[in-house]
């Protein structure tokens, strides 16, 4: 492990300083008739370097909030305040890391991580250096010069996660990044997401559909319910970090796994 | 080394079913007694297209470059069109339905009037082939254009990519799959277009010598000139297909 990836290193512990907030933010679709609400007001403050995963069914407007906080899409009301300004377009700091790889494909992985750098004008050597090093760090120091077509899935998401970081941004937006990994190769992203965390203490935000995922990964859990699309409630982990496979198994995973469930719906209160 | 059985299959069945034809158009005309003049047995074609491959040759090469140049142009006249059109709001609500309507119009009946127009030199024959080869090419890349995946636009305006920057570095590169696709259908054509145009009115050319043959009542050289025009179509195609082939991987997933 390279510790030289980090570029700044406060434990999250101690940033406890809110980097943003999410003010009566809301989502419509459609106009007249047909309108949809796909998110009714969400109020939330987003401390620095949290992980916060955003759970919920499909529709529940999860995706939609992520979109909203990377300045892809507009919201209909309310506004995202990230570092005390309004977020109307995407920022320079931060990175996406998409549902499917959506890697290039006629560019080789090293360009596919430099691509980011490429359009802002800042494809130097440091640049370049930082993305191999990246590549090294999640194991793909022999496939530089790879077509993302010769890569497995789990390759092709890691390589994803190295252009979401070659920039060293300070928020992490990531919309179902595993979904369509297998379980063994999704544990091992869990793993890699918590040590780049633990390396960057960039803030994360991270949609999901799974319980187990939500609640490995976060400090705080966000548990939507969809039609409309809203918060239905907001779980503390407090799981110590470094946190390790065989938490899976405890008793107090299970329990805020109970409670995520309950607020999903799929069961009663204990 | 042991050859794929793949491989051989792949090969022995087509040869087996030309052998299978060749027998059957063989045996028709020994059972009808079908005199040469209206149908030549396989192995006069053969005779006349060795007999005659200098001429075979020297006529194809005009053919082969009116079919080259004219597919040429349609490609670097139709892709700043295809541009132009899918970059541009105004313009592609002006032209995008006249295109697609085109398709429609044979282009073909058109010739005469260029023959007109142009004369009966190779500008007439690049004409038609460039006419037939341009739609293809202008519809496909502007709809490859059209249909870049959402998660590629949006991965450029996540990176705050310029319109100029998204265009070169994603959308057009996403396309490519599209105009190949295009180009394919357009060098086949071309190679119709040059033979149309040879028709009407030429003293050179494959088409020009099938129509001096067919006059002459020697059937089994323009059945030569027929199989010349066959290999330099099937030629022509492959070189593209080979261009498809060899970038495939590279596009294998862009989605759309």
């Amino acid at each position: 492990m390279t510790t030289s990836v980090a570029e700044a290193v406060p434990a999250p512990e101690q940033a406890s300083d809110i980097y943003g907030r999410f003010i009566g933010v809301r989502k419509v679709f459609g106009t007249g008739e047909s309108t949809m609400v796909a998110l009714s007001e969400v109020d939330y403050e987003l401390r620095k370097g949290e992980l916060v995963a955003l759970l919920g069914p499909s529709g529940c407007g999860k995706t939609t909030l992520l979109r909203m906080v990377a300045g892809l899409t507009k919201p209909s009301g309310g506004s995202v305040v990230i570092r005390g300004r309004e977020v109307t377009e995407p920022q320079d700091d931060f990175g996406f890391v998409f549902q499917s790889p959506n890697l290039l494909p006629w560019r080789t992985v090293l360009s596919n991580v430099l691509f980011p750098m490429e359009i802002k004008g800042r494809l130097d050597a440091a640049a370049k250096a930082r993305a191999v090093e990246l590549l090294e760090h999640v194991g793909l120091g022999k496939f530089l010069k790879s077509r993302p077509h010769e890569l497995s899935g789990g390759m092709k998401q890691r390589v994803a996660l190295c252009r979401a970081l070659i920039h060293s941004p300070s928020l992490i937006l990531m919309d179902e990044p595993f979904g369509a990994l297998d379980e063994l190769t999704r544990m091992e992203m869990h793993e890699l997401l918590l040590d780049i965390r633990r390396l960057t203490g960039a803030t994360v935000m991270f949609v999901t559909h799974s319980i187990s995922e939500a609640v490995y990964l976060a400090d705080e859990v966000l548990v939507f319910s969809a039609r409309p699309g809203r918060v239905s409630d907001r779980i503390r982990i407090d799981l110590p970090y470094p946190r390790e496979a065989a938490l899976r198994y405890t008793a107090s995973f299970r329990d805020y796994e109970r409670r995520a469930g309950a607020g999903l719906g799929v069961l009663h209160h204990a | 080394m042991k050859i794929p059985s793949e491989a051989v299959t792949r090969i022995a069945y087509p040869v087996l079913g030309l052998l299978l034809l060749l027998a059957l158009w063989q045996s028709y005309i020994v059972l009808f007694d079908v005199p040469q003049a209206v149908l030549p047995r396989p192995l006069a074609v053969w005779n006349a297209t060795v007999n005659n491959l200098p001429l075979l040759i020297s006529e194809g090469r005009v053919t082969l470059l009116e079919s080259i140049y004219g597919f040429l142009l349609a490609f670097f006249l139709g892709i700043p069109i295809a541009v132009a059109i899918s970059s541009s709001r105004t313009l592609n609500l002006m032209f995008y339905p006249l295109l697609i309507a085109t398709q429609a119009l044979p282009k073909v009946a058109l010739a005469p009037l260029i023959l007109v127009w142009l004369g009966t030199g190779i500008e007439s024959k690049l004409a038609i082939a460039w006419l037939v080869a341009f739609f293809p090419i202008v519809v496909d890349t502007a709809t490859g254009l059209r249909s870049t995946p959402a998660e590629m636009l949006d991965l450029a305006a996540s990176v705050r990519a310029t319109g100029w920057q998204t265009f070169w570095k994603i959308r057009f590169p996403a396309a490519l799959p599209f105009v190949i696709t295009g180009s394919k259908v357009a060098i086949t054509l071309a190679v119709i277009g040059a033979v149309i145009g040879e028709f009407i009115s030429s003293n050179e050319g494959l088409g020009n010598l099938l129509l001096v043959a067919n006059s002459q009542v020697n059937t089994p050289l323009a059945f030569a000139a027929l199989l010349a025009l066959a290999v330099l179509g099937m030629a022509l195609y492959a070189a593209v297909a080979f261009v498809d082939i060899a970038l495939k991987p590279w596009f294998s997933e862009v989605r759309h």
